[in-house]
């Protein structure tokens, strides 16, 4: 349906307000339900950008509920999300969140600054509370290159929409505490990409040895550099994860 | 209270038309074309930041002429109703035929409801998976919708460019070709146009899920020369 909107009431470029406009929209739940959540993703500055990286298990209770989860997202071309928290409501808000940085694109002819792009995302958090009151928290990381400056930049959130920006790496999810100290204990400053994804690969098999939520390898990543978003293919990472075994297995 | 004149529908739509008509005249025109790999939008506009070519969605363009707010509302109308449905539905399910007959509801209502037409003509252009899938919808200030075939032209001036267009155009050209047809029918006998006065755009297939491109001015003039 075309809608011509008068100079008053204009959702202007965004597409959160476009739906509230045209009464597109779901309310939370009243009370608290139990839905699949996705668990442990990590991101981390390295020489040439930004690598996410998360496990592919959904865990509904003590079940896994899905294997095949992608929680590691690109949102556009120079920017991507990984997401931990209830499965359903995190979906969504990265199919907005993609969405709405096209939408904005579209409609003003360019796009939004990585910083504007982290502020987006933040009021999609905070929009998503009373959801969290009642067991929907979506807790997502955001990475991305920025033109402006030329270095890869990260961002955490907590329910709130609270919006951190960090200097080295970030976890989040039910496996955050291994998976962030592996990262914590392993990283160095202008890491090379491999070593980067050396690192990340080994926070999720430690954080899937000690975490019941979170998967074993079968990971997902990808990396955002001058050149954009790029995935880490399935040959590079089952290499990654065989040494690790190996190593392991050695100890 | 006075009575108002009593004027015929006629007359009253006759009078609508040309005032629409004056308006689109005043512009400069705009060429939609197929070539080998898609659609070619070449537009005679000397700003390099005020557009009359935009994406709308992964596969559909609009171009527009005449009075620039007027085009570019309708324009956002047309990003917004194609994302809508893209998040109501699926990507899949926008089409450029949709949009058109949106377009022609909205443009036929304002031309007979509102107190003045909309000055303006627009194309929707949809790439398709093949040649035959292209599309070009022209859409008249009175919601006339005209659907075109191998090119498409708007703008002051449209029957003289295209006469020119249908006696250079080739079927199946490439890129550069169909940029050198649209620039020459543009143009006429006895004026140049160069780069700068041009805003030149594509949907091409093949280019990913994203199909529009501008076309940067050092592209058009080497794509020229």
């Amino acid at each position: 349906m075309m809608h011509l909107f008068s100079p008053d009431n204009n959702p202007g470029s965004s597409f959160v307000n476009l739906l509230t406009a045209v009464g597109v929209h779901a309310p939370a739940p009243e009370s608290k339900i139990d839905v699949p959540h996705a668990t442990t993703c990590v991101a981390l500055r390295y020489a040439d950008g930004v690598l996410m990286a998360g496990d592919r298990r959904a865990t509904a209770g003590n079940l896994i509920s899905h294997r095949g989860m992608e929680k590691v997202v690109q949102a556009d071309n120079y920017s991507g999300v990984a997401i931990a928290g209830a499965a359903g409501p995190a979906m969504e808000m990265i199919r907005l969140f993609q969405l709405q940085l096209e939408h904005y694109e579209k409609m003003e002819g360019k796009q939004l600054s990585l910083e504007g792009k982290a502020n987006q995302l933040s009021m999609m958090v905070r929009g998503n509370l009373p959801a969290a009151m009642q067991g929907l928290a979506v807790v997502p990381i955001f990475g991305g290159f920025d033109l402006l400056d030329g270095t890869g930049r990260l961002w955490d959130y907590d329910v709130t929409g609270g919006r951190y920006e960090e200097r080295e790496f970030v976890a989040t999810g039910s496996g955050s505490l291994h998976a962030g100290t592996v990262v914590k204990v392993g990283w160095r400053t202008d890491m090379g990409r491999d070593a980067a994804v050396a690192l990340a690969c080994r926070s999720l098999w430690e954080a899937a040895d000690a975490d019941s939520a979170t998967g074993g390898p079968d990971a997902l990543r990808g990396t955002i550099t001058s050149a954009g978003w790029q995935s880490v293919d399935d040959a590079e990472l089952a290499g990654v994860f065989q040494s690790i075994a190996s190593e392991v297995q050695a100890r | 209270m006075s009575m108002p004149f009593y004027v015929p529908p006629e007359q009253q739509m006759k009078d609508r038309a040309d005032f629409a008509r004056k308006g689109i005249a005043r512009g400069r025109a705009l060429v939609g074309v197929q070539f080998d790999q898609g659609i070619l939008l070449v537009a005679e506009n000397p700003s390099s930041t005020l557009r009359k070519v935009s994406e709308i969605y992964d596969r559909i363009a609009f171009a527009g002429v005449g009075k620039y707010n007027e085009f570019d509302q309708l324009r956002q109308a047309g990003v917004r109703a194609a994302d809508l449905t893209g998040y109501q539905y699926s990507r899949l399910d926008v089409d450029a035929r949709s949009l058109a007959n949106q377009y022609a509801q909205i443009m036929g209502q304002i031309f007979t409801h509102d107190s003045k037409p909309l000055e303006v003509e627009i194309l929707v252009a949809e790439v398709g998976l093949t040649a035959d899938e292209d599309r070009l919808f022209h859409i008249l200030y009175d919601g006339t919708v005209m659907d075109e075939t191998n090119f498409s032209v708007l703008g002051g001036d449209a029957e003289a460019i295209s006469e020119r267009m249908s006696s250079n155009f080739e079927s199946g050209c490439n890129l550069s070709g169909a940029l050198k047809c649209a620039l020459a029918a543009l143009a006429g006998a006895d004026r140049q146009l160069s780069a700068d006065d041009l805003e030149v755009a594509t949907l091409q297939r093949g280019n990913g899920r994203r199909c529009f491109t501008r076309v940067v001015d050092a592209d058009v003039a080497s794509l020229l020369a």
